[in-house]
């Protein structure tokens, strides 16, 4: 692996451009450079692993314990792409693609373009919007945000800890905080009763699946140490002296319980991070198992755009080792694409890998099921903050959608809402979802934010620091 | 308020930051973001919103949510969970917007 200090080491030009170095882009970007491709990996973070796989290579962590054997398979994989041919940028922000493979990208405040023959975008997931009362405030934070701290920083989060929420990941971080020896005051569990009834058709196809035996393991560790309040059905955090000090909740007919928090660690799954891709004039499409939007991809991962392949959790949830064997191919296909093989032989090494795909797949469909968030927290009460950039409520979307709002762009107009920093990405899911509910169609009906470069801020200062040519600037300049 | 677990926490191992926080001294580790610094000082809160003035600290941790921005070393509205802390930096905690030349 080659690493990239600065702007100027760049080529002009890349047989393949990878963004995103998670299992996915890792992936995809070594084997792609196994078969001979000049490769460029993009990543926002300042050393490879995405979050599965945060600060892999630098953890402050020794006791592997703690993190568990799980994330320290990640190892293999950075160790794989620290021997590659790849070169690694860092700390890079790309902001920009367009359907001719033109890559706008930020480091430390400069900017550069860059061109690639094929663009694998492996941009990953994000945690699913939790829009409760008082989930701005400080003390409040992702369970994702949280085990970030304990992987790159060894932080673990002192007084009255409690976990809301539903899905793995929240159970995964109470069982590393129970191995570091902080185990949380409590979990309280958001997952939907009905969802055991809806997911126990899947459950023999999981039973045969690899996440049987470590899924079950976790949750035993878990609930042996916390306390687990099952069945919760509402929730609001509230503040003294602005920060999280205590949240409420409601489980089914009971009068709404309190209980003392420091800091309060919401989770409600991940989705696809879509806004790269989206941008680039990918299509995308409704899930309505998972609840997300997600691009349409084939069975390589290219999208409607030619040139552009999506794979990894960015292209639809699978998880980590589905991500990686998904970013294989992407890598497979692209050298097959520009020459490097006959699609014979593509087909031949994918065979194995798609083999290895199904086993994983397996198991999945009934976590889906299972973890499917429910409608009451995936629609913000009237109180809480829908977006957080604009500070519009939920009581703000439903008098809107009344008006007969059709589509989430028209919402963008009359509230501002998806129009701060984040671009939509923490309240696009639920303005969708709101106007979806409000006019009795399915999200698949109302559509998305319609999302424009550049997809991440960027200052003019930056823009104006990209290397022109004499016929760049005579395109604006008045002679 | 975070701690750091005593294996992260060996001072002979891992290289102590020093920057200025709001103008007065502070420390991190390397390996730190200026936003898990300020969590494991204690400072909950980075900014106050442009909107309505409500205090927000890091929310996700990856560079997506936007509400950990600060004042790093004079440039405004910086993502402090995705800039890694320096020797000598100074961070300051952001007051509502952006401030123009800032």
């Amino acid at each position: 692996m080659t690493r990239l200090d600065q702007l100027n080491d760049l080529k002009p030009i890349y047989d393949v451009v990878v963004v995103g170095a998670g299992p996915a882009g890792m992936a995809a970007a070594t084997e792609a450079s196994a078969h001979g491709l000049e490769v460029l990996l993009v990543d926002e973070a300042a050393s490879p692993g995405g979050q599965i796989f945060r600060a892999i290579t630098e953890t402050p962590l020794h006791d592997r314990r703690v993190l568990g054997e799980d994330y320290w398979k990640g190892r293999a994989a950075a160790e794989t792409l620290l021997a590659s041919g790849v070169h690694y940028l860092p700390g890079a922000t790309v902001w920009h693609l367009d359907p001719v493979l033109q890559f706008g990208l930020s480091v430390e405040g400069r900017a550069a373009a860059v061109t690639a023959r094929r663009a694998v975008l492996a941009t990953g997931a994000l945690e699913r919007p939790f829009p409760v009362k008082g989930w701005t405030l400080p003390g409040v934070m992702s369970a994702g945000a949280a085990q970030t701290l304990l992987k790159a920083s060894g932080l673990v989060p002192q007084g009255r800890v409690v976990l809301a929420g539903t899905g793995p990941l929240l159970w995964l971080l109470a069982s590393q905080y129970v191995a570091a020896g902080h185990p949380p005051a409590a979990i309280l569990d958001t997952t939907a009763t009905g969802n055991w009834r809806r997911a126990v058709g899947a459950l023999p196809a999981f039973l045969r699946s690899p996440y049987v035996a470590k899924g079950l393991r976790l949750l035993l560790r878990v609930r042996r140490a916390v306390r687990v309040v099952s069945g919760v059905i509402e929730l609001s955090i509230e503040a003294g002296d602005g920060s999280a000090t205590e949240i409420a909740f409601r489980r089914g007919d009971r009068p709404m319980e309190r209980m003392a928090a420091d800091h309060v660690l919401l989770h409600q799954g991940v989705t696809p991070n879509v806004n790269l891709a989206s941008a680039a004039g990918c299509a995308l499409e409704w899930n309505e198992t998972q609840a997300c939007f997600r691009p349409r991809t084939d069975a390589w991962g290219r999208s409607s755009v030619a040139g552009i392949a999506i794979t990894g959790d960015g292209s639809g949830i699978g998880g980590a080792e589905i991500a990686a064997l998904r970013g294989q191919l992407a890598g497979i296909d692209a050298a097959c694409e520009l020459g490097r093989m006959a699609p014979e032989v593509r087909d031949g090494l994918a065979a194995s890998v798609r083999a290895r795909i199904a086993a994983y797949d397996r198991g999945r469909h009934f976590l889906d099921l299972l973890y499917r968030p429910a409608d009451h927290f995936r629609l913000p009460h009237d109180e809480a903050l829908a977006c957080r950039c604009e500070e519009v409520t939920g009581r703000h979307l439903r008098e809107v959608a009344a008006l007969g709002v059709p589509g989430p762009n028209q919402m963008k107009s009359m509230l501002r809402c998806g129009m701060g920093p984040c671009q939509g990405r923490l309240c696009g899911l639920t303005v969708a979802e709101v106007i979806a509910a409000e006019r009795g169609v399915s999200p698949a009906e109302v559509g998305y934010y319609r999302l424009r470069s550049p997809v991440k801020p960027v200052t003019l200062a930056e823009i104006a620091s990209m290397p022109r040519e004499e016929r760049d600037e005579k395109a604006v300049l008045r002679v | 308020m975070f701690q750091r677990l005593p294996d992260a926490d060996d001072a002979a191992r891992r290289t102590g930051i020093r920057f200025t926080l709001d103008g007065l001294p502070a420390q991190g580790f390397a390996g730190d973001t200026v936003a898990a610094a300020l969590l494991a000082l204690g400072r909950d809160t980075c900014r106050q919103t442009a909107i309505s003035g409500s205090p927000r600290g890091p929310y996700c941790m990856m560079g997506v949510c936007f509400d950990c921005l600060v004042v790093i070393d004079g440039v405004g509205n910086r993502q402090g969970c995705l800039v890694r802390l320096r020797e000598g930096m100074v961070v300051e905690t952001q007051a509502g917007k952006r401030e123009v030349g800032r």
